[in-house]
């Protein structure tokens, strides 16, 4: 076991490193920040002394060596906009981004299981097959669009919930959320719907070919037969047994919600590291682009391993295979 | 010869294949709506009213009208018109065929990628197949819209480069699948036999293992396409993706987003209804082709 | 669903209460990236920081000069000027404001260490002598006509409150203490800027307890927040959505002329210009260097058409650098009227009867609907017979190519789409930098990415910097602007205008400056 994670954390090293060194001279090939940076009014001798100030004016590997430099004493870099540790502004938004992604994972859940077990448990049903009709179009819909179609609906006609930005923010056992208020929950609600749309379309699938496989299976069969209540069987007899492999997917999917959170965030004003990587990119501001680079690949592949070491502890399948190979 | 005969009748297996696909009606529907889409990005220069590419015969006084309005050219803008003076239903068509193209191009070569990179992983194994796969991991590790990204910012705008971003992200796929496949493939007993009959490795990888891999990597390229076109989109909107002028549906779409509020829904909701269709029909299909040919594949 | 359902029913009884009536939340478009008032000299740093700390002369509304931490001022010389300091002006921490404060900020702006843009180039060669507590003189080295101007975007910190303190405390709060109608409260990137009301202002009592600035970027998220009663005013009304917020009875719009300015500029250095091609694609000599093409060109530009389509009427038609309501401009230049039949035959008398092929390069977000302009203009020059194409970047990518892509760090392309404001509210700087003769040493042309150089306008401009009576120099610039624009230094597009959309009672009053204030907003 602990072989095993060594080495997914050489391989996120090297990930790492390779993502770093391409994001470093992709961006130095892109432009020069210089001009995101100098007001338009500057003069030559302005933007040259920003230049000289940053280190522009360096051929590109001597920057690059100054970079190593400063990663060797322990600093990542500086963002050129903001003056501060790129690393540090990125974990400063992170828990808004985690809190929107955890907030879909939960909606994904919440409408998708239901959902999915009717969908399973009655196949031939009119609402059943609209169900799933509904869940190919939430895999289709693209979410910038849905975004700005929930605002115009929500906000703008209904005024229901507020379009943008974040709820009060508490700090509970040092973690930041919005999640403890009612007003926190309203900002909250139409972006994490937003994000959690393609998600819903995943687990109701996921759920009801679960559903469906497991009604066949003889142990339903026989519960069936002993005369236990409809709700008794898909509670714990079905439910138990597809929840695994949901978990598991959505365990790997919380990654690709935290990338699509560029996206949503964008369009709701969502303060999170999405939106801050795309206004670095904007920018050309290059420690902040390494910088998410890199929490960001730790972070995926933390997760993936959590998922993995999970997975096999809990599934008795793979527990079973291993022991017989 | 006898390899030939070595394989099934393809006609029948065709057939097969064919009649199981048309008993589900919504599939009948998505195969008819997709042929229907590829058809008129194919006929685009011959139905769509205005060439919208072409500047001389885009009015900037025709911008941002409603739809029916008459053009200054005099003929019927049935979708109306974007910020610019560009007709909707020829820019639509025009992007149809972009967003089909980058959809279908980078499909193609990022199947192929993979294919080849899978089948190798498969039959070498040892040292390069730990290598394939351990860069399949990494890339499936990271969320294609965060690489698609950050690669496009790094490249710069255009087609060539949104294609190149997309075969990126989506080659780890196949890989995968085809591996998987080839590897159960590789244990067959004809396999064996034709190994020992003394034909050549790439012989046998071509001409056995590979036709019995194509399956799954069908419905993976059908999965594929249509997330590649919503990709683009999603890129292009962004403001990372493909040039204003000559426009995809991602960048009509991007380009409607500024007039949603102010009533001029149709700059953005055409667009986004043509993008859907597409991606609907892809999926429909894509989804009938992996209960016809895989059952056993789940996403 | 039991739990959404009945957040949505709370969400309407939320909705339906008013919010704290002394409260102001605005939408900004752009972020500061910090709260240290010389850290970048960027219009998003400056609007916030200018709640807190104020410079020793104001600009009003229409960027007049006003005094503002100085009570007065007047020319000893023409390298001395005299300051005097208002009375009773108190920082946030009671302390009072006196000539050692402004040393300390003059001397603190060239080094904030690491700043993207500092404000050095306002204090260079200016030596400050203190008379009084309240009384100090500024000595240059060359007269210096915009000594106001200069001093306008200097915002002055405590000696003792800001001695030592960094921007990232600055961030923080530490040290944030200035003379402002508001004191600082926090800084939250990426999200918001809060100021509360500081009660022992010298100036006018401000109606708003507390302000919040919230940032968001997207255009129609920005407008959304404002119809959903997210925020109470929004700066940058989108074109798109201008005059459906005229029409909407729970908003009010306020509008000024601005300061920026939309133009085109014409590689006027090479003799081929790479983005420049015969009709069969063969090289072809740069036809811009002909007067008649470049008359041509600015013939051919429908501006009225940009500004009714593309626009949606938030510009007006621009004839020189600034609107002619800014001191300094010229009264004689009209905007060139749309004439596609004198355009080709002026282009016909050039010797292009049959035209050329351009490629025209622009940022795409940099300007209010930019790519659009590009595209607009494209289809212009296009039914002249220039056949034109488009390529449009990403601003990054199109500046540093701009400025310096081509060969020996040179302007890359032969004719790009900018923009230009005019922070100093008159014409020189704009003049000096895009328009004077390119020369570093000098400081002249920093921003002529097309190379235009006209001596006989570089004679006018010159005297023009060097005379400190404001009359008289108002006269000079108008000649100046005047040779260039009948020369077609460039080709002027339109001047922007600033909308700012509020919720209806607000009483806003708009800046040509483009800075939002909440100075700006009354109940």
């Amino acid at each position: 076991m602990l072989a095993f994670i060594l080495r997914r954390l050489m391989q996120a090293v090297f990930v790492v490193v390779a993502m770093v060194v391409l994001v470093f001279f992709g961006t130095y090939v892109i432009g020069d920040p210089v001009w995101m940076m100098v007001p338009g009014d500057a003069t030559i001798e302005q933007v040259g002394e920003v230049r000289r100030t940053f280190g522009f004016d360096q051929p590109v590997y001597v920057q690059f060596l100054h970079f190593l430099g400063d990663v060797v004493r322990g600093e990542f870099g500086r963002s050129y906009v903001h003056g501060t540790s790129a690393i540090a502004l990125i974990l400063a938004r992170m828990p808004a981004t985690m809190e929107l992604a955890f907030a879909a994972l939960i909606l994904a859940v919440v409408i998708g299981l239901p959902l999915g077990l009717f969908a399973g448990l009655k196949p031939e049903h009119p609402a059943a097959r609209a169900i799933m009709a509904g869940s190919i179009l939430g895999f289709s819909l693209p979410t910038f669009w849905v975004g700005l179609m929930l605002i115009m609906l929500f906000s703008v006609m209904l005024g229901w919930l507020p379009a943008t930005g974040r709820g009060p923010v508490v700090s509970i056992f040092g973690l930041e959320t919005s999640m403890l208020s009612l007003d926190g929950w309203r900002h909250l609600l139409l972006p994490a719907l937003n994000l959690a749309l393609l998600k819903i379309s995943l687990v109701i699938r996921l759920t009801r070919s679960g559903t469906r496989e497991a009604a066949l299976q003889d142990y339903v069969k026989f519960a069936r037969a002993k005369g236990l209540s409809q709700s008794r069987i898909v509670g714990v007899h079905i439910l138990k047994n597809i929840l695994i492999p949901i978990v598991t997917v959505l365990g790997l999917e919380f990654g690709s919600l935290v990338a699509f959170s560029v996206v949503t965030e964008s369009i709701f004003a969502w303060p999170g590291m999405g939106k801050l990587l795309l206004e670095a990119i904007q920018r050309l501001d290059r420690p902040l682009i390494v910088a998410y680079v890199m929490v960001v690949v730790l972070l995926f592949v933390t997760i993936n391993l959590i998922v993995d070491i999970l997975y096999s502890a809990l599934d008795p399948r793979v527990r079973l295979s291993e022991s017989e190979a | 010869m006898s390899e030939v005969a070595a394989l099934p009748p393809p006609e029948s297996a065709f057939g097969r294949f064919a009649r199981r696909f048309i008993e589900d009606r919504v599939a009948l529907i998505g195969l008819g709506l997709l042929v229907v889409v590829i058809l008129v990005a194919l006929l685009a220069p011959w139905i769509a009213p205005q060439n919208p590419y072409d500047l001389a015969s885009v009015d900037v006084m025709d911008s941002r009208q409603p739809p029916g309005s008459h053009a200054g050219e005099g003929f019927t803008m049935w979708l109306g018109s974007d910020g610019v003076g560009r007709d909707l239903l020829s820019g639509i068509l025009y992007g149809l065929r972009i967003s089909l193209t980058v959809g279908i191009v980078s499909g193609v070569l990022a199947a192929s990628l993979g294919l080849m990179l899978g089948l190798l992983a498969a039959y070498a194994g040892g040292r390069t197949e730990t290598l394939i796969m351990r860069v399949v991991d990494l890339q499936l590790a990271l969320p294609s819209v965060l690489v698609a990204l950050i690669l496009v910012a790094l490249l710069g705008k255009g087609v060539d480069k949104i294609i190149l971003a997309l075969v990126v992200v989506q080659w780890a796929y196949y890989a995968r699948t085809v591996r998987a496949s080839a590897l159960v493939e590789r244990r067959k007993e004809y396999v064996e036999a034709a190994r020992s009959l003394g034909l050549s490795h790439a012989r046998t990888m071509l001409r056995h293992i590979l036709p019995n891999c194509l399956a799954p990597v069908i419905v993976i390229a059908t999965v594929q396409t249509a997330h590649a076109i919503s990709l683009e989109a999603t890129l292009s909107f962004l403001g990372v993706g493909l040039p204003q002028t000559e426009p995809s549906l991602g960048v009509l779409i991007a380009n409607g987003f500024q007039y949603m509020l102010s009533g001029k829904y149709w700059i953005s909701f055409f667009p986004g209804l043509a993008l859907l269709v597409t991606i609907v029909a892809i999926n429909l299909v894509g989804d009938r082709l992996r209960d016809v040919l895989n059952p056993r594949l789940e996403r | 669903m039991r739990m959404m359902f009945k957040a949505v029913s709370f969400a309407v009884v939320m909705a339906a209460s008013p919010a704290l009536a002394a409260d102001l939340r605005i939408a900004l478009s752009s972020e500061p990236s910090a709260a240290d008032p010389h850290y970048h000299n960027l219009t998003p740093n400056n609007q916030v920081v200018r709640h807190v700390f104020e410079p020793l002369v104001f600009m009003d509304e229409f960027q007049a000069l006003k005094p503002g931490l100085a009570e007065s001022w007047k020319v000893i010389d023409d390298l001395t000027w005299e300051f005097k300091l208002r009375t009773g002006v108190k920082f946030h921490d009671g302390s009072p404001f006196t000539v050692d404060d402004v040393i300390f900020s003059l001397n603190r702006v060239p080094n904030v260490p690491k700043s993207p843009a500092p404000k050095t180039a306002y204090v260079r060669g200016k030596t400050v002598e203190k008379i009084d507590d309240l009384t100090f003189r500024v000595k240059t080295a060359t007269p210096e006509a915009l000594m106001l101007n200069h001093l306008a975007n200097i915002e002055m910190m405590s000696a003792k409150a800001a001695a030592g303190v960094s921007t990232e405390d600055l961030n923080a709060g530490k040290g944030n203490v200035g003379t402002g109608p508001y004191q600082f409260v926090e800084f939250v990137p990426g999200d918001r800027f809060v100021v509360k009301r500081f009660d022992g202002y010298w100036g006018a009592k401000e109606p708003w307890d507390k302000v919040i600035f919230k940032f968001i970027k997207s255009d129609p998220t920005r407008v959304a927040a404002l119809l959903s009663g997210d925020v109470d005013l929004i700066e940058t009304v989108p074109t798109a959505d201008a005059q459906r917020l005229a029409k909407e009875p729970k908003v009010a719009i306020a509008s000024a002329l601005s300061n920026r300015l939309v133009y085109l500029h014409m590689d006027r250095y090479r003799a081929e210009t790479p983005f420049v091609k015969g009709k069969d694609g063969a090289a072809i000599p740069n036809p811009f260097h002909n007067l008649k093409v470049r008359q041509a060109l600015t013939k051919a530009v429908n501006r009225p058409a940009v500004v009714e389509r593309i626009m949606e009427g938030e510009a007006v038609p621009a004839s020189q650098m600034l609107p002619d309501s800014y001191a300094g401009t010229s009264k004689k230049l009209k905007p060139v009227e749309y004439d596609l039949a004198g355009a080709k035959k002026l282009l016909a008398e050039a010797g292009y009867p049959n035209g050329f092929k351009l490629t025209i390069h622009g940022p795409n977000g940099r300007y209010t609907n930019d790519s659009k302009i590009i595209e607009a203009v494209a289809q212009m020059f296009t039914r002249l017979g220039i056949e034109t194409a488009v390529e449009t970047l990403p601003p990054a990518v199109f500046f540093s190519r701009a400025s310096a892509g081509g060969p020996d760090k040179q302007p890359e392309f032969s004719m790009i789409l900018a923009g230009w404001s005019a922070g100093t509210g008159e014409p020189s700087d704009s003049l000096k930098a895009l328009l004077g003769s390119y020369d570093a040493k000098l400081g002249r042309g920093s921003a002529n990415r097309g190379r235009y150089g006209n001596p006989a306008m570089d004679v006018v401009l010159d005297k023009a910097l060097a005379t400190v009576d404001a009359e008289k120099r108002a006269a000079l610039l108008a000649e100046a602007a005047e040779i260039a624009m009948n020369d077609v230094g460039l080709i002027p597009i339109h001047y922007q205008k600033n909308t700012w959309a509020a919720k209806k009672g607000l009483k806003v009053t708009p800046r040509t400056d483009e800075y939002t204030l909440a100075m700006s907003v009354k109940p």
